[in-house]
């Protein structure tokens, strides 16, 4: 199963290294990432694989929305099907 | 990999501009419940309905968070009681919202729907009781919500029923005044009412549906405002255009959702119910949609072409999205759930004509507004009845939702709180239809065609 995680908010050193942290604790492969930078905003998209992940996804949901909370960015991690079956058909 | 603007698209839609499933609804079958003693068929009712619906609520909110979408309500709908009381003559039908409301609060959900009786041809056994029953049910339960079916495009409308439903409405508000005559939300009267809509307080399980049944209603009226907001000055042919599409990822999610419960719930898929449903949150209204068509007010004139337009628009786009649509499908314009038709309320620009005008091209009817206290029944029975012929002529669903504000004026406001909202009190039409209601008989059904 694969799912989306997206980061949004203001730019700052290692949001990556926070995030890709994260998915390792809880054995999350992360298969793509692509980030970009508009003014001060900062947006980044991974595709990861959660088929091996220790942890039940909700937990990890539970998780990267604390850290995102902390770290004063939004961070959303949703079933890739959700985009999937918005924008194909 | 997906687009990057498309995952920022969905993210949008559902931080700012308030995209949900508007409810995961499942219909239940009673009719193996029926029983002459009152007390067993109750708890028949309550075993089974606990039995069918015990993981609904965390399987919804299960699918909430893996698919980061919000799924608000989640709801039960019944067969109509009536007919689960049929043979329990002489009693009181009472009971059985007693176990609905229990069963309602083992479940977790939020509304019950199905305290409801179908007499758009006649009143069978348990309907007259039941329909007499409706006040108290709605009094004494918090959950249970009821429905009256007076009238169809095939049967014509029941006046006797017409009549009645305008004394009950009354009745029921009146038991309810202590608490904003909240008791009248829950009650809705229906032409030609859909077997498998997943909206409350109109929600049943009709008799002709499976065993056990999941339908989904979506909603996301701010989208749509988003999308047409962002697009411009364009014409009303890129508009339908756009809402069309912006429908189109509404419903897909919807889908999404509705496969995905009926899979972990083991229940089949019944059906997406494509409407645009409001809630008083800023930014959910479907009269700002209207407004950002290019309306200063929601109720001006233009109002109902501009309705018109969104409805179709709603349905085109959510038809292919989805494999099966049913329910009530369509734009809802209940006064106190939107904000933007309260304002038009309060101002003066928004008039019960204009609504039952604008029922006759959307979904749904003369939903949710709050008449004077001193309203009569007959004048309630007129509305009713006026509504009805809208739908029977239109072979379209129509509903009427009052709430008489017991002991207000025009001019003073109503607060029911939450998803039901707040609104002012609209004067209604003092001319007497009470000789026309007291006659009572049926309406012939219509003409439709010269087919042969």
């Amino acid at each position: 199963m694969r799912a989306v995680i997206t980061v949004i908010g203001k730019d700052m050193v290692g949001i990556l290294a926070k995030v890709s942290n994260e998915c390792a604790d809880a054995h999350v492969n992360i298969t793509e990432v692509t980030q970009s930078i508009l003014q001060d905003l900062f947006a980044m998209i991974m595709m990861v694989d959660i088929t091996h992940s220790s942890i039940p996804f909700d937990e990890l949901v539970d998780r990267m929305t604390k850290l995102g909370e902390a770290q004063n960015l939004k961070i959303h991690v949703m079933h890739e099907d959700i985009f999937n079956s918005m924008h194909r058909i | 990999m997906i687009n990057t603007r498309d995952i920022l698209e969905t993210i949008t839609m559902i931080e700012d501009e308030h995209l949900d499933v508007r409810t995961i609804t499942m219909g239940i079958s009673l009719l193996d419940c029926a029983d002459e003693n009152i007390d067993k068929a109750c708890v028949k009712v309550y075993d089974k309905i606990c039995r069918y619906a015990k993981d609904l609520v965390k399987t919804g909110e299960d699918i909430s968070k893996e698919y980061g979408i919000p799924i608000i309500h989640k709801r039960i709908s019944v067969t109509p009681i009536a007919m689960i009381a049929a043979p329990c003559q002489g009693r009181n039908p009472v009971k059985f919202a007693q176990a609905l409301e229990r069963a309602s609060q083992s479940t977790g959900v939020n509304f019950i729907g199905g305290y409801s009786a179908l007499v758009h041809k006649g009143f069978a056994p348990g309907d007259y009781a039941l329909i007499e029953s409706i006040p108290e049910a709605l009094s004494v339960t918090e959950h249970v919500c009821s429905s009256v079916n007076i009238g169809s495009t095939k049967t014509g409308i029941n006046m006797d029923a017409v009549a009645k439903m305008g004394r009950i409405v009354r009745q029921t508000a009146e038991l309810t005044a202590d608490r904003d005559c909240i008791g009248a939300a829950k009650l809705v009267v229906f032409c030609n009412a859909p077997e498998d809509n997943p909206f409350m307080a109109g929600a049943f399980h009709g008799p002709g549906e499976p065993d056990c049944v999941i339908n989904v209603g979506v909603s996301g009226p701010g989208v749509v405002r988003a999308a047409l907001a962002k697009a411009g000055d364009c014409d009303i042919t890129a508009v339908a255009d756009l809402v069309k599409k912006t429908a189109f990822k509404i419903t897909r999610t919807g889908q999404l959702v509705a496969q995905e419960a009926s899979r972990r719930l083991c229940v089949p898929f019944g059906i997406i119910d494509l409407s645009l449903a409001p809630t008083p949150a800023i930014g959910d209204s479907v009269a700002h949609i209207l407004e950002e068509m290019g309306l200063e007010s929601c109720g001006a004139h233009g109002t109902t072409a501009a309705l018109a337009l969104l409805n179709d628009a709603v349905k085109k786009g959510g038809v292919m999205a989805s494999s099966h649509v049913g329910g009530l499908s369509g734009a809802f314009i209940p006064v106190t759930e939107d904000a933007g038709m309260i304002d038009a309320a309060r101002s003066g620009a928004l008039s019960i004509t204009k609504l039952e005008a604008m029922t006759a091209v959307c979904s749904v009817g003369l939903d949710m507004i709050v008449v004077p206290g001193d309203t009569t029944a007959e004048i309630i029975s007129g509305i009713i009845a006026d509504e009805a012929a809208i739908g029977m002529v239109n072979s379209k669903t129509t509903a009427v939702r009052l709430i008489p504000a017991i002991g207000k004026k025009a001019g003073e406001e109503l607060n029911f709180g939450g998803l039901l909202g707040e609104g002012p009190v609209m004067e209604v039409n003092r001319s007497s239809p009470a000789r026309f209601i007291s006659r009572g008989g049926r309406i012939p059904a219509p003409m439709q065609s010269l087919k042969n």
